[in-house]
């Protein structure tokens, strides 16, 4: 439970509780990026950090990224990431 | 093991397995005097198991399987003061899933949620504040668990309740932190420790210099290390060449992803939410001190502890682990997972009676997992 998965930032939601939308293999879930946020909050647009319960913890280059999925991949745990992130889409329902 | 098709860069890995391979000759480490190499958090553990990378490295390389699984580490006391909140009429209890089949006293999570309580697993912090702000009739609290790597997110999170000043929304704070574990483990005489893999996401926070007293006073290397198993290979590898140097430092193997002094953004929301407790209770290593972390008086009012009643503080200590449960003596390293009595007959992933049979990232969970595949070697 403590590794972070590679995503993508894709937007900035709510610039004032720095919340950004992410692609995460595929799935777009909303994130906080206090940790990485810098001054200019749109320069993390096209950025890849990896996220953590829903946090964006730091920016990584395109090949991390992409090293570190099929790290993750391969332990099961990109899987058990994406379902937890489901179930919470169920809780909130 | 299908060495070309389960490593993605098998030439690397080959080519760290001879590195390795050599360096433990020229130390003297053979199968009857071993270098003892313990990786601290689970998510190595893991990794170790499913590349089988125990038995491809030398037989004078030892793996020792630390603390480092919160899951696991998880006293069943504190799986009781979880259920007793959920329980409380009004109440939404949030938690990761991972701590759902974490065995309590009376009944674990899952089973507390079966029986009606209100019990909801979600991915993060932030969705059990938003369910806060959806059911403002509601108490929503959220299970806090997790080492330096997730202690942001809850700190983030309260920070983010007050600025909205919710007041249906409180975390149960039962955040650890890693160096202290080791201090202890370190401690202890019956342990022998030549060196440590460190958690590179833990590191991704509190950065590498945390652990500066394990070179400094006890005179052992650190390695902080990246996921893939390459990284783990070159990390032994680094070990290795500090011990056959005589020398004893804190190395970043991770650097591409950790700094120095970690991440300031995360470091100061955990600083200004939480505070250490005197001591805090780990499953299999007993009372630990400054090793958890509590909310501060000024976010009281976030305080599941302070809200209920129930919690750390509040609860009567030295609560009896089960009968037979070998938990403590594995996650020390003094014994095997398949040595436990209760392996295979009355411990396994889907009756897990410990809770390192709980998590993807405990040792015994791991050995099971991939049991099938080293009886096939
Ligand atoms: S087999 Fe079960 S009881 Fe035995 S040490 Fe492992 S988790 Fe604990």
């Amino acid at each position: 439970m403590c590794l972070g998965i590679p995503g993508r930032i894709v937007a900035i939601t709510h610039a004032d509780r720095l919340m950004a939308m992410a692609e995460v293999s595929g799935v777009r879930r909303e994130v906080n990026v206090a940790p990485v946020a810098g001054n200019d909050l749109e320069a993390l647009v096209g950025q890849w950090a990896l996220i953590h319960v829903g946090f964006a913890m730091a920016l990584i280059d395109e090949e991390e990224a992409a090293k570190t999925l099929q790290a993750l991949q391969d332990l099961g745990e990109a899987q058990e990431t994406l379902e937890q992130m489901a179930s919470s889409a169920e809780a909130l329902a | 093991m299908k060495f070309a098709s389960e490593f993605r860069d098998p030439v690397a890995a080959r080519a760290l397995l001879s590195a390795i391979a050599r360096m433990a000759d020229r130390i003297g480490a053979s199968r009857d005097r071993p270098v003892h190499i313990m990786e601290i958090c689970g998510g190595h553990t893991h990794s170790i198991f499913r590349y089988g990378l125990d038995k491809l490295i030398h037989d004078g390389i030892e793996f020792i399987h630390g603390p480092g699984c919160p899951v696991c580490v998880l006293p069943m006391a504190r799986v009781d003061e979880c259920v007793e909140i959920a329980e409380r009429p009004g109440v939404i209890f949030t938690t990761f899933g991972d701590a759902m089949r974490v065995p309590g006293h009376r009944k674990s999570l899952m089973q507390a949620k079966s029986a009606g309580a209100d019990i909801r697993m979600v991915y993060s912090p932030l969705d059990a504040l938003e369910l806060a702000r959806r059911n403002p009739g509601r108490e929503v609290v959220f299970f806090g668990l997790g080492f330096e790597t997730t202690t942001p997110s809850t700190a983030l999170s309260i920070q983010q309740a007050a600025r909205e000043g919710l007041t249906n929304f409180s975390v149960f704070c039962n955040h650890i932190t890693v160096p202290e574990p080791i201090r202890a483990l370190l401690d202890d005489a019956d342990m022998t420790l030549d060196g440590f893999i460190g958690p590179g996401h833990v590191s991704m926070v509190i950065g590498v210099h945390p652990y500066d007293f394990i070179a400094r006073d006890y005179g052992k290397p650190l390695v902080v290390a990246g996921f893939e198993p390459t990284d783990l290979l070159q990390s032994v590898l680094m070990v290795l060449t500090q011990i056959a140097e005589g020398r004893a430092a804190i190395e970043n193997q991770y650097a591409r992803v950790v700094p120095e002094h970690g991440n300031p953004v995360s470091l100061a929301a955990i600083a200004d939410v939480y505070e250490r407790r005197p001591s805090f209770e780990w499953r299999g290593l007993g009372e630990i001190d400054a090793s958890g972390l509590r909310i501060r008086a000024k976010y009281a009012a976030f305080d599941a502890e302070e809200k209920f009643g129930i919690g750390y503080a509040a609860s009567s200590r030295n609560v009896p682990e089960i009968e037979g449960c070998c938990c403590g003596a594995v996650m020390t390293g003094k014994m095997k997972p398949p040595q436990c009595p209760q392996f295979g007959t009355g411990c396994s992933p889907e009756m897990p009676l410990g809770a390192l049979m709980v998590s993807s990232e405990g040792a015994c969970a791991a050995y099971w997992q991939y049991s099938g595949i080293r009886a096939a070697e």
